[in-house]
């Protein structure tokens, strides 16, 4: 007589079946964080009601009531509120970032490529630069930019000037500033226009080298349209842009763009310090790309500049702009050590100024740390796309 | 023809001409190709456009180098007691780095305020944490097993006790506002090396886990603490922890900058844990799965051991970023390294136009060698595991470090 097997799947206690354990090691999660959550409010609560303090985002709307060394926007202490001291920390943040971010990707290539030269000078002095530069804080760097070198300068009285009408002291950096007058939106009007002939005539000629084989001659067309047309403008309408030179007073200078010092060694430090890691960005990304890629163009006749541009660089981005991406948000964070050296910054004026006024620390924290959230998010959601778009597509 | 009359003729040959039966040794080539001189043309001026890099570089080396020796050890001064050692005088017409000043904070640098007749405690941790960190990071150290063990359970423990101090032991207590120096640099740097990894491993799990619950919860820690700067992490650690706890508890300044330095160097050490963890083909989940061994069991014994093993040199890296991020307590009110120099350089009986870039100077060598030896030695052992493994590691050689497209540059 055969035995009758057990039919259906075996019988396990509930303890050890699957599905049970993950719901409830995810319920004993969500509880416990729910828990923490809740004390914490509770807890956040009871001690700001024992200290008086207000909560909500009333103090939006209340008189700011101090003063900012540097405002991209119309800001008085009087009359303006903290959300427009919020937003002129933010417009700050974001110039010292945007400069930044463009001056360190130029100096960041330089230094990855000429990693990579056959100079052997010039590739041991850019590996030189790295090892340095990535090796000492960035607030280090912070403050020997600003105390040991800015502060360092000599004052008003006896400037260090500079070609072209610019002084530098300890007070800053001051700029001649180009004043516009009416007729100067026809100048720029004439550039915007410049481009999109130059753009025009290259489409034109790619349409030619297709048709024909043989590319016509656009470059000097293009410079000289770039310069020309602009510069006629600008003299037929009367020489609209005026460049007012800062004037040296006997106690101060007057006139130009002034440049406060802690811009200056932010911009400076940020730069120095994000080139040395944007340069080994470049330099393992050119790397990942073979050998043969090279050789291959080579034997198909593309001469080392086409190559570069054809061949190498389309196939080294790939590698390269995720990470690239990355230290722009990491300069854009860094730019926070601003708090350090006194640039008005979004966590300057904001997370300190506002937040020892108002006392409101959760809210204020928490809005700050929003908007560096948000630029992240949005960069990210950028590149992913990017990267969706030149991935390679593999057959 | 017979034999002998060819060899006859040989012979008459030899007496007429010269036949030559050896090769002529080589010529030595030519100068310009060999030696220093060869060296110089093939490395620094092949062409034009090399020669112009070249005087560029040198340029720039002798616009930077110079100075920087002039400042640090030529024009330096060496001995003194206060400011007037480092002044302009006639005797003096150049005055370079400061280095009595150095000299005479040398221990404030290091042991902050710390009570002096404590301070055997400070060396007794250093020299603890040497002990350990050299048994841990000797590849070929006996019992690195009990190494590991050492560093992460009982090396904090001690350092505690030692440090803060035990009443039992007979070792009075020492607040920790009177810590300061390198001392707090390395605790800062040492709790978030020792708490980030074990955390970072358990998210890195969670956000790689079936579980919508613990992934989401994993995800949404992950990517808002790397999307902030530490500073508003340090924030919110300084003035909204204190809020979010009973008053009685109220934890101390150090505390609340060792939560937030641990929990932002946590989610870093995630993402790098993840990335290990994606290399991990699919076969060796597989593989434990028929074994029969459960999640935690395929986890410790197969799939971490691994994963981690590709990641260390990452890891390293990473823990060097810390290093150079614990620099920013100072918005908390901690005196770190730096900000004991930063400290010392405004003291009056020190006020010198050389006094702050010499404790800048001083500041820089030693980051300098501290995070230069660390990147070192990942390197290092990034090599040794590449050898170490021969089948994996030459596949992964030729996936991450294909043959360099070198010189694009000055490429014929």
């Amino acid at each position: 007589m055969a035995t009758v097997l057990p039919s259906g799947p075996p019988k396990v206690p509930l303890i050890h079946n699957r599905r049970f354990r993950s719901i409830a090691y995810q319920i004993v999660l969500s509880a416990v964080v729910l828990f923490f959550v809740y004390e914490a409010a509770r807890n956040a609560i009871e001690n700001l009601a024992r200290a008086n303090i207000a909560t909500g985002f009333g103090f939006w709307n209340v008189t700011a009531g101090f003063d900012i060394s540097q405002t991209l926007i119309e800001y008085s202490a009087q009359t303006s509120t903290n959300g427009r001291a919020f937003l002129v920390g933010l417009l700050n943040t974001l110039l010292v970032a945007g400069l930044g971010i463009v001056f360190a990707t130029l100096l960041g290539f330089v230094i990855g490529i000429s990693r990579l030269s056959r100079n052997w000078l010039l590739a041991r002095l850019a590996g030189a630069y790295v090892e340095i530069i990535r090796n000492v804080p960035l607030l280090l760097q912070l403050y020997f930019w600003y105390n040991a070198v800015l502060k360092a300068l000599p004052e008003t009285r006896d400037n260090v000037v500079l070609r072209g009408g610019i002084f530098l002291n300890n007070r800053g950096l001051f700029l001649p500033k180009p004043v516009f007058e009416l007729g100067s939106g026809f100048v720029f009007e004439s550039i915007a226009l410049a481009i999109a002939l130059i753009i025009a005539l290259n489409v034109y000629a790619g349409r030619r080298q297709r048709q024909t084989g043989r590319r016509p001659r656009v470059l000097a067309a293009s410079i000289a349209l770039l310069i020309g047309l602009p510069v006629a403008v600008f003299f037929a309408t009367g020489t609209p842009i005026e460049i007012e030179y800062p004037q040296l007073g006997r106690f101060n200078i007057s006139g130009g763009v002034e440049v406060l010092p802690e811009f200056v060694a932010l911009t400076f430090g940020l730069v120095i310090y994000t080139a040395a890691f944007i340069g080994e960005v470049v330099r393992s990304g050119i790397t990942a790309v073979a050998k043969g890629q090279t050789e291959a163009a080579y034997a198909l006749g593309l001469r080392p500049g086409l190559t570069l541009r054809l061949v190498v660089v389309p196939q080294a981005m790939r590698v390269i702009v995720p990470p690239l991406t990355n230290q722009y948000l990491n300069l854009t964070k860094n730019s926070s050590l601003a708090v350090a050296i006194g640039y008005p910054d979004l966590v300057q004026v904001f997370a300190g100024t506002v937040l020892v006024n108002t006392g409101q620390a959760v809210e204020v924290v928490a809005i700050t740390m929003a908007v560096y959230l948000a630029i992240s998010l949005v960069t990210s959601l950028i590149l992913n796309w990017y990267n969706a778009r030149i991935a390679l597509v593999e057959r | 023809m017979s034999a002998g009359a060819v060899t006859d003729s040989h012979q008459r040959a030899d007496q007429a001409v010269f036949v030559r039966r050896e090769p002529s040794p080589a010529l030595p080539p030519p100068v310009t190709l060999t030696g220093p001189i060869g060296w110089l043309r093939a490395n620094l001026f092949s062409s034009v456009f090399n020669t112009c890099l070249t005087i560029i570089a040198v340029l720039l080396i002798a616009w930077l180098v110079p100075p920087m020796i002039r400042f640090l050890i030529i024009d330096a001064v060496w001995t003194g007691n206060d400011r007037d050692a480092c002044l302009v005088t006639e005797l003096q017409p150049r005055v370079g780095a400061c280095w009595p000043f150095i000299g005479e904070r040398l221990a404030y640098f290091t042991y902050g305020s710390y009570p002096i007749a404590e301070r055997w405690r400070v060396d007794a941790f250093f020299a603890l944490l040497a002990f350990s960190t050299a048994w841990l990071l000797w590849l070929d150290a006996p019992r690195r097993g009990l190494g590991a063990v050492n560093f992460f359970v009982l090396l904090p423990i001690a350092s505690y006790l030692l440090l803060s101090g035990a009443p039992i032991l007979g070792l009075p207590a020492v607040d920790t506002a009177l810590w300061g120096g390198m001392m707090v640099t390395i605790v800062v740097a040492s709790v978030g090396i020792v708490v980030s990894l074990p955390l970072g491993i358990l998210l890195a799990l969670g956000r790689r886990s079936k579980m919508p619950a613990v992934k989401l919860l994993s995800v949404m820690f992950i990517e808002f603490v790397r999307g902030v700067p530490l500073i508003t992490v340090l924030f919110m650690a300084s003035v909204m922890l204190p809020l979010f706890v009973p008053p009685s508890w109220s934890p101390d300044k150090l505390l609340r900058a060792l939560v937030g330095v641990a929990l932002f160097s946590a989610a870093y050490m995630a993402e790098v844990v993840r990335a290990g963890l994606q290399g991990i083909p699919r076969g060796q989940y597989e593989a434990a799965a028929a074994l029969g061994l459960g999640y935690w069991k395929t986890m410790g014994l197969i799939i971490l051991p691994q994963a981690l093993r590709i990641t260390i040199p990452i890891v390293l890296n990473n823990y060097v970023a810390l290093f150079k991020d614990t620099t920013l307590v100072f918005v908390v009110g901690i005196f770190d390294f730096l900000k004991t120099i930063e400290v010392a350089r405004n003291d009056p009986k020190w006020a010198t136009p050389v006094t702050s870039a010499t404790g800048y100077a001083f500041a820089a060598i030693v980051y300098l060698i501290i995070c230069y030896s660390m990147s070192l030695y990942a390197r290092r052992l990034e090599l040794r595991l590449g050898v170490a493994e021969p089948r994996r590691g030459r596949a992964r050689r030729r996936l991450r470090v294909p043959e360099g497209n070198g010189g694009v540059l000055g490429q014929p």
